[in-house]
């Protein structure tokens, strides 16, 4: 019996994925509440001054979704790693890079994507200016890739112990570093005039090179986790 | 093939018995060297220096800041080969050295911190700045701890250490451009006054301090490093016949 082809396979894993996301429709929910309350707490922590809340809004919305990608991070895996699917993933025929980049994908669009879709709001919450949204967004949608690809090798790394999700934090902090500086650059540059075009430029080609190297780097990682 | 370059006692000492009495027979010599040549740095440095001209004697804590962050990267740099050694040839001594470095490197990477942040008291004002150096380094502890961190959640120690010595060749990757990124995004530190190409704008008075800090350093690393392998191969070797014999106190030490 011939393996079913590439496309068929990548197809198949990533309507399977979606399926399980909208079954649990609820779990997609979270993050976005988790955002929305997080930057509800900015003004009654720092006062409601729209100058104040103008200056840090980029930012804020910035960490706050990144944060809310975090809590969902650890979930990536762990159905698949609990029933053994996971284990049948690397297995199979087709390339695994291959598969767990649709993981990857599946997993952008089921938590980030929603993220984005309400970044506006959040964003509007603290007064920032209506122009700057459209380099928030854009900040925002090449950048999300990137910390879902660099979450996906750590998850895959952490795939055979017990549950950490403070140790994910610590492992992602520094790699996601880079990420948000150029990310917020391009949104504080946009909001004070000047040109914003080199850092976005900087996080698409960061975008290009990891979305060839993660999945690779997170098949590696896995079959590290996995094998005892 | 290989064994016609490299020399076979090179292979031998891949070997956890033959590393472990190597590495006992060594240890004490270089600490020996680290607090010999330690005090040497520390007088030439305290003492015989001149003070500087602008910063008068609270210049003098580069002595142990600047080995310490040389020293910080350094070990990084022998974690990540051996971390690439122990995931491509599975050499059971290299994740043993990478997963030992650790520690070390993030201690040296604190004493760069605090002592620096001690320093920017009276020089800059304040603790602590967000400037690019100062985060890179702070970014540095970080990724020494996610791999201290990932080691040890793992049931399984040479799992965990093949899992964190993936992780510390991502951060072989992330170091180069996390300095770069928070170089473009704010920088305040004073820039390296000592280089391997073209003439250093440091006295002579204070540089020579300086390299034999450095080299005081670099022995303290592997005499604590020997001991930890030492006490680290005994555990992973528990069941063989070399620790037994150790164990029940017979012949070599």
């Amino acid at each position: 019996m011939n393996p079913p082809g590439l496309t068929t396979a990548c197809a198949a894993m990533l309507r399977r994925d979606l399926t399980l996301a909208w079954r649990r429709r609820g779990d997609i929910a979270m993050p976005v509440l988790y955002a929305l309350i997080v930057t509800m707490l900015f003004p009654f922590a720092l006062g409601p001054e729209d100058t104040l809340l103008q200056r840090i809004a980029g930012g804020v919305v910035l960490v706050t979704v990144l944060l809310a990608m975090l809590l969902a991070l650890d979930a990536m895996f762990s159905s698949d790693i609990e029933d053994g699917s996971l284990e049948q993933l690397v297995l199979a025929p087709q390339p695994l890079a291959l598969m767990l980049a649709m993981k990857i994908l599946a997993h952008w669009l089921t938590t980030a994507l929603p993220l984005i879709v309400i970044a506006p709001l959040l964003a509007g919450m603290l007064h920032l200016p209506t122009a700057v949204m459209p380099v928030l967004v854009l900040a925002l949608l090449l950048s999300t890739p990137m910390l879902s690809l660099l979450g996906a090798i750590l998850v895959a790394l952490t795939a055979g112990t017990r549950r950490s999700g403070m140790l994910l934090a610590l492992m992602l902090l520094p790699l996601c570093v880079p990420v948000v500086i150029f990310a917020a650059g391009a949104v504080a540059a946009s909001q004070q005039g000047l040109p914003w075009l080199t850092p976005i430029a900087w996080l698409g080609a960061a975008l290009v090179l990891l979305l060839v190297l993660a999945p690779l780097a997170c098949a590696a990682a896995l079959r590290i986790a996995l094998d005892a | 093939m290989m064994s016609k370059w490299i020399p076979l006692w090179l292979h031998k000492l891949g070997s956890p018995p033959t590393f472990y009495r190597f590495a006992g027979t060594l240890r004490p010599w270089m600490l020996a060297l680290a607090l010999l040549t330690g005090a040497i740095a520390l007088y030439g440095g305290l003492v015989m220096a001149p003070a500087d001209y602008q910063q008068g004697d609270a210049y003098r804590i580069i002595f142990i800041h600047v080995p310490s962050a040389w020293m910080s990267l350094f070990i990084y740099g022998v974690m990540g080969f051996a971390a690439f050694l122990a995931l491509v040839w599975r050499i059971k001594l290299a994740e043993v050295v990478a997963m030992e470095s650790a520690p070390i490197g993030a201690a040296f990477t604190f004493i760069t911190l605090v002592t620096g942040s001690l320093w920017g008291k009276p020089m800059w004002g304040t603790w602590w700045t967000w400037d690019a150096r100062l985060t890179s380094e702070l970014v540095l502890l970080f990724l020494y701890l996610g791999v201290i961190g990932l080691y040890h959640a793992f049931e399984d120690r040479r799992q965990g250490a093949r899992a964190a010595a993936f992780l510390a060749l991502i951060g072989i990757i992330n170091v180069p451009i996390v300095h770069f990124s928070v170089n473009w995004w704010n920088t305040l530190h004073q820039g390296s006054t000592i280089r391997l190409l073209g003439p250093s704008t440091i006295a002579p008075g204070m540089l020579w301090p300086l390299l034999t800090m450095m080299l005081a350093t670099k022995f303290y690393y592997l005499a604590s490093l020997f001991g930890r392998v030492r006490t680290d191969l005994l555990d992973l070797e528990s069941g063989k016949d070399w620790v037994r014999t150790i164990a029940t106190g017979s012949t070599h030490q």
